[in-house]
């Protein structure tokens, strides 16, 4: 396949910085942002004057010429913004990255997203007072204005629609704490959740429970990106891109809940191209790192992925098939945004990465092809497939 | 008794006129949706343009403002203090099949523990909001009563 970022580009660096609650960074934003490039870059083993390139998403805050002139770059080739939809651009800002490279746009591209809730509010939260208009108007006057409120009822329609259970959830969100146990990154390590934590929960709005959330954090994430010849002179185990896809639907973005395959993670169109690009099969994929904005999506998304279907996924999505190293489906490993840390998806990116590294914190055996999504339900949502060296 | 306790934000319609259709009509107790002049098209939410045909007539209608449960959640959380008496309350995704099955949003009038399913039809009240700025009417839901069989 020509038209194809496929193994001509690979992550070589990964910097997170602490991972802290809601409100609690003692540093601004762009700070944060600075911190885990340079995480990033150290980890490759490259200067951060190399960064010519820049991709992001969510419309982030941190604008790449501010970041290229704090750093001190020599030149800013590529600058490159995923809009909107909440978290769904994580994966796509690797894919735009890898695609810059693969076109000769630039030589060294980092992906990053950074969140400072305190300085600029929270997600989770509503507002009173003042007008509203437009597509907003037609929900936030009937108390739909949080994401959870946004999302719930695609979940209960998929119930309906498909009979899957309710223990599905249960089962991402326990598979999710059991792993941030082994991560020290993990906000929720030391945090243990079981069964009976998760059904006595108090409901936030039904079908999801307080552990069906994900956490809201402040914090940055970034990796480095460079060629896969310049990558195999700084790394003896670089994590390749072998494709990655957007991924929005007829009218993914029709309002008041008007998208007309509702049920939908947003998944349908982009995963078969996805696979196909990579050159594997969803049976090839030894770890998953799914989006948790909330566990239904999650349970969407591997459905729509063929991890499994509608039939047996009740069978299939259990906390045993879920937990590394020896689950059928290992899934997310790091803990994930349930339970390391709601870096709006990249810390899943990270932690894709290192499961190619073979340095994950819950590290499932011989990995070579790593699977990571990002923003399930929301307009367009994206996912990435990394892959060894053995794969190419 | 509204759905919900003052204080939300209050619609207004768009500065661009892109809904002020619907938001004239729910004051006048009427529900009006977008149908496209050209291809008889239905769409919701507002769009200057037919998705279909690309039309840019795409005009207004007036529907019977009866629909049938699609999907719902039930918010326990409140996300904002003014919401914290009222919880938990019922919001709905209610499709219009006299406009092949666009949705539209509402609370479910009543308890919120009241038994309703997916599928159940619904009727719309037009709930007034005229002790504010710029007065509006909310589109809100409550259930057709079964007949005895």
């Amino acid at each position: 396949m020509s038209l194809s970022v496929r193994g001509k580009a690979a992550v070589v660096g990964v910097g997170e910085t602490t991972y802290y609650k809601r409100g609690d960074s003692p540093d601004p934003e762009f700070v944060l942002v600075l911190k885990a490039i340079l995480a990033a870059c150290a980890d490759a083993g490259i200067s951060p004057t190399e960064i010519d390139g820049y991709s992001s998403y969510s419309n982030d805050r941190n604008l790449p010429s501010r970041l290229h002139t704090a750093l001190g770059a020599k030149e800013l080739r590529f600058s490159n913004m995923q809009w909107g939809s909440g978290g769904g651009g994580a994966a796509a800002s690797v894919g735009n990255a890898a695609a810059a490279i693969a076109a000769g746009y630039a030589d060294c591209v980092v992906a990053f997203r950074g969140l400072a809730q305190g300085q600029f509010g929270r997600f989770g939260a509503g507002r009173g007072g003042g007008t509203i208009s437009g597509e907003h108007a037609l929900g936030v006057p009937y108390g739909l204005m949080s994401p959870a409120q946004m999302y719930a009822m695609r979940v209960t329609r998929l119930f309906h629609e498909h009979n899957i259970s309710p223990d599905t959830l249960r089962a991402v969100a326990l598979a999710s704490y059991h792993h941030a146990q082994q991560n020290p990154r993990a906000i929720m390590y030391q945090h243990p959740l079981d069964a009976d934590t998760y059904d006595d929960s108090r409901w936030i709005v039904e079908p999801f429970r307080l552990y069906d959330c994900c956490l809201e954090n402040d914090g940055a994430a970034a990796v480095v990106l460079v060629s896969a010849q310049r990558a195999r002179e700084l790394s003896n185990r670089p994590a390749y891109l072998l494709s990655a896809q957007q991924s929005g639907p007829f009218r993914s973005g029709a309002s008041s809940h008007n998208v007309p395959d509702y049920a939908t993670s947003s998944f349908k169109t982009g995963a078969p191209r996805l696979f196909a690009q990579a050159g594997v099969t969803p049976e090839d994929v030894n770890v998953v790192q799914s989006y948790e904005n909330f566990t239904g999506g999650v349970v969407m998304s591997l459905i729509e992925h063929g991890f499994c279907d509608y039939a047996n996924a009740n069978e299939v999505i259990t906390f045993d098939n879920l937990v590394s190293p020896f689950g059928r489906l290992p899934l997310n490993t790091s803990g994930g945004n349930l339970a390391e840390c709601y870096m709006h998806g990249l810390g899943l990116v990270v932690e894709a990465v290192r499961q190619v590294r073979g340095d994950s914190s819950n590290q499932v055996p011989n990995v070579n092809v790593s699977f990571v999504n990002a923003g399930p339900m929301v307009e367009v949502a994206s996912a990435a497939i990394f892959g060894s060296e053995a794969v190419l | 008794m509204n759905a919900l306790p003052p204080g939300l934000p209050t619609p207004v319609p768009s500065v661009d006129g892109l809904d002020a259709n619907y938001w004239q009509g729910t004051r006048r107790r009427e529900l009006w949706l977008q149908r496209c002049q050209s291809c008889k098209t239905w769409q919701w939410g507002p769009e200057w343009v037919c998705h279909m045909c690309h039309s840019f007539e795409v005009g207004w209608e007036q529907v019977k403002p009866f629909g049938r449960i699609y999907s719902w959640e039930r918010v326990w959380h409140p996300v904002h203090p003014i919401l914290a008496p009222a919880c938990p309350y019922v919001i709905l995704l209610v499709e219009i099949p006299d406009a092949d099955g666009v949705r539209v949003l509402g609370n479910l009038i009543g308890e919120a523990t009241q038994s309703f399913a997916i599928g159940d039809e619904v009727e719309a009240v037009f709930e007034d909001h005229d002790d504010v700025a710029i007065p509006f009417t909310l589109v809100q839901w409550k259930q057709v009563e079964r007949r005895a069989t």
